[in-house]
């Protein structure tokens, strides 16, 4: 028995080194057949999708790789095309933008005052930085207060004073909030910080600031709106309605969802009616109507009025975002709020809209990207955008007159890396506020 | 210890406006309102001083007016000599035309980017990822601007189409030439018609409903017969017998036929020309909003939660039926209530044709008719009105169809 066990038992005393899988189940192939040709349907479609992208960048491809960065008009761009790539050769005449840039930048702001938006430029940056990031010091949310004023008065010019004293009114709003407070309570508080300032324009701001600019006359050169145009234009309504839609949106939503039925009526009109009609209707009221419902007499800058009505177009969209934000809440988050006494503006603050406003995030910034490629209608009420005033502008001159595809690529492009770059930022922004454990 | 059963009556002072939750929100809303109206009160005052000063009477008459241009593109009978009435209507078909195709178009797009985008394919979905990425990031400005230089500036001429040996060649067997002027394609025509193309038209729409409607009572029985025996009688070739072939019979009984394009002098005669910014309009709309169509479908989509196709699955049913029963339903009441802004901003986007020249009711009644007559208080309250009406309109239909398939709760 022993015997024969041990003629034919074997057992193994090592281990055998493992195996690598098959080829056909690793690395590339495995990739290949699980993600490109896992069936008969798959595989056409990878091919067809190979197909269109071969086709499209070989229509492309050399054109853009012929492009001519400097030239001085359109026929020099093709001669240097001709001339280097052969006869027949296709090229793309980048040198529009080289030479043209400034109009697609400024449009026709004066080129002796071109620092004057960029350092308006460089101090947006300054002012959004404390609101983007929560690393920058709080103390600099101060400036950013103060931004639109500065950035007004660096834009148009005019007399530094002017938005000195409209600030101050702001600020004595304040100082008169924190006042009545401590002293008379919130009536008093609410009531002073309306009032003092509104007197204060109406009555104070003219002298004063005529006062202030006979001491120390502080001036730039005024620039006219007509003036603007390109991305300048696009950058200040895009920004200006961005800052004064959310918050505008928030306190229309919560009308919408208030209990006092006047004030839900009112702002549901507004929300639907707003929402039901096309911006150029209203880009058009501005540029034809709006004068008509202001005093006789007052001449009203049309930047200024397209920026009123892009903000309101845009606030009614937000509204109703952060309405749903605000339906998501669970209603024991209101409960608890009043369980705990505070107020309705505290509940607000502290509880509900930190909560709703994470959940809206998303559709709040798709928002502002809905309402920053919008600017480009401005172009109907004569306005320079830089999609079709500019580009018409500069097609308009015997140089560039035939160009077409560069202009577009070329703001196609830095609408493309606002837009996108907003959208990836509310992406952080939705990881970073998440606070769920799943 | 005296104890009284009358609550004590608060004497009501007048502090209590403000600090009394109860009248609280009174005295808001009167201050609301006084506010409100003190606002409206001055618009409106300085709007009667201003309009009395230039001596400006607001009035409709215009309308009635000649309105002495011409439209390029029309659906309806227009001449110059029509009313600017008429110009307002031309217009406005156009807006609803540019709109309804958009929407089907845009919805075809959009589904099948949405889908495709969600496909294990790597190369199908990072290509339907670059195109929403692309196309929704950019104005649509831009698109309807490239599409119509596409469309004018990279395709042949007329006459290009002429001689032996022509430089272009008509697309589809000979059907449609793509000119940098025109489509021009294949016209539909009825050689014994009812009396017009409309009726014709009219008369077909009518039929295929009907065997819809008489198709859909079949599938109903067939359901029936099912519930009560377990059998499902075979209904396919009854569905396509009664879909088809009253159409078809119509349509031959009506001696239907398409009258082809021919190249005649300079320039193509015979079929339909349509100029190419209808077509840029319509793409361009379609393409821009299938981008946000092609997102509402993929994340309507992955909301349904897996367990919902893994019970499908245990329960036996085949992928399709997965999809169809179980997915698609639960999937469809997260897609449809922004599917119905996305149509929305559809026809509010459709203002946009101005840009390319497409006659829309923003071009014809917002611009010319505004230029020409000066009544800017009429035409753009005229043109608010009409896109709100649009708007609640579509809102008001889409919630309807919303309401069938929302979740019906106990």
């Amino acid at each position: 028995m022993t015997d024969a066990n041990t003629a034919t038992a074997f057992v193994r005393t090592a281990m055998l080194p493992q195996q690598p899988p098959p080829i056909s189940q690793r690395g590339v192939i495995k990739w290949m057949r699980e993600n490109l040709f896992s069936g008969p349907l798959n595989t056409v479609l990878t091919l067809v999708g190979l197909a269109a992208v071969f086709m499209i960048l070989q229509g492309v491809l050399p054109w853009l790789l012929h492009g001519v960065w400097t030239a001085k008009s359109l026929n020099e761009c093709r001669a240097i095309i001709t001339k280097t790539w052969g006869d027949g050769a296709d090229g793309a005449c980048w040198a529009v933008i080289h030479e043209r840039w400034p109009q697609y930048i400024y449009g026709f702001y004066p080129s002796d005052q071109y620092w004057r938006p960029n350092l308006a430029f460089v101090l947006m940056l300054v002012a959004i930085a404390p609101i983007l990031f929560g690393a920058v010091p709080r103390q600099m949310l101060l400036f950013t207060a103060a931004f639109p004023a500065v950035a007004f008065w660096l834009l148009w010019g005019g007399s530094v004073w002017l938005a000195v004293v409209i600030l101050a009114g702001f600020a004595l709003g304040v100082i008169a909030l924190k006042l009545g407070l401590r002293l008379g309570g919130a009536i008093l508080g609410v009531g002073a910080a309306v009032l003092i300032p509104v007197l204060w324009w109406l009555f104070f701001a003219g002298s004063a600031a005529g006062a202030l600019d006979a001491l120390a006359p502080l001036d730039l050169v005024r620039v006219q709106s007509d003036k603007f145009g390109g991305f300048l234009l696009a950058f200040v309504i895009g920004i200006c309605g961005i800052g004064f839609s959310l918050p505008l949106g928030i306190l229309l939503s919560l009308g919408r969802r208030s209990d006092m039925p006047l004030i839900k009526y009112v702002c549901v009109g507004f929300i639907e009616f707003i929402r039901g009609v096309p911006l150029i209707t209203l880009l058009f009221t501005a540029s034809f109507l709006l004068s008509y419902f202001l005093p006789p007499g007052t001449t009203f800058d049309l930047i200024l009025r397209v920026i009123i009505m892009v903000t309101l177009f845009s606030a009614a969209y937000i509204a109703e975002v952060v309405r749903g934000g605000l339906a998501a809440l669970p209603r024991g988050q209101y409960e608890a709020a009043d369980a705990l006494g505070l107020d309705y503006w505290k509940a607000q603050r502290l509880i509900i809209m930190p909560q709703a406003l994470k959940i809206s995030i998303p559709g709040i910034v798709s928002s502002f990207i809905g309402l920053f490629k919008d600017t480009t209608l401005v172009i109907f009420v004569s306005l320079l955008d830089p999609l079709k005033g500019i580009t018409d502008a500069v097609r308009a001159s015997s140089e560039w007159n035939g160009v077409y595809w560069e202009p577009y690529i070329f703001s196609g492009s830095i609408f493309f890396i606002f837009c996108f770059g907003m959208s990836r930022y509310s992406q952080y922004l939705e990881r970073k506020l998440k606070t769920d454990h799943r | 210890m005296a104890i009284t059963d009358n609550a004590p009556k608060a004497s009501f002072r007048l502090g209590m406006l403000l600090y009394d939750a109860r009248y609280r929100s009174i005295t808001i809303q009167i201050l609301f309102l006084i506010a409100l109206m003190l606002g409206l009160g001055w618009l409106a005052s300085n709007a009667v001083v201003n309009l009395d000063k230039m001596g400006y009477v607001p009035s409709f008459s215009f309308l009635t007016q000649r309105a002495g241009y011409d439209i390029s593109f029309k659906l309806i009978d227009y001449t110059h000599d029509d009313t600017h009435f008429r110009a307002l209507l031309v217009g406005l078909v156009n807006t609803l035309f540019i709109s309804a195709l958009g929407c089907i178009t845009a919805t075809i797009i959009g589904v099948t980017a949405g889908v495709l985008r969600l496909s294990k394919n790597w190369v199908i979905a990072r290509l339907m990822t670059l195109y929403v990425e692309i196309f929704r990031n950019v104005p649509l400005l831009l698109w309807l601007l490239v599409i119509f230089a596409i469309l004018t500036e990279a395709t042949p001429a007329p006459n290009a189409f002429r001689g032996a040996n022509p430089a272009a060649h008509m697309w589809l067997w000979h059907s449609v030439a793509v000119t940098n002027r025109y489509v021009a394609l294949p016209a539909p025509l009825f050689s014994r018609s009812l009396g017009s193309v409309q009726t014709d038209m009219l008369t077909l729409v009518a039929v295929i409903i009907a065997s819809l409607l008489v198709n859909r009572f079949v599938v109903h029985r067939a359901s029936a017969v099912q519930y009560a025996t377990g059998v499902r009688p075979t209904t396919w070739w009854k569905s396509l017998l009664i879909l088809f072939v009253p159409a078809i019979a119509l349509l031959v009984m009506l001696g239907f036929h398409f009258e082809y394009p021919v190249l005649k002098g300079f320039n193509f005669s015979g079929g339909i020309q349509a100029p190419n910014f209808v077509f840029a309009l319509w793409l361009g709309l379609s393409i821009y909003t299938g981008t946000y169509i092609a997102e509402i479908v993929r994340s309507g989509i992955l909301a349904v939660s897996r367990g919902q196709s893994e019970a499908a699955y245990a329960l036996g049913l085949r992928p399709g039926r997965t999809m169809s029963l179980v997915v698609l339903p639960q999937a469809l009441r997260v897609i449809v209530p922004p599917m119905i802004s996305q149509f929305l901003n559809l026809t509010k986007n459709s203002t946009l044709a101005a840009a390319i020249s497409y006659p829309d009711l923003t071009a014809t009644l917002g611009g010319i008719t505004l230029n020409q007559t000066g009544r800017a208080l009429e035409c753009v309250l005229l043109m608010m009105m009409i896109y709100l009406i649009i708007s609640l309109l579509i809102s008001l239909a889409m919630n309807l169809f919303n309401r069938s398939v929302s979740l019906k709760e106990r």
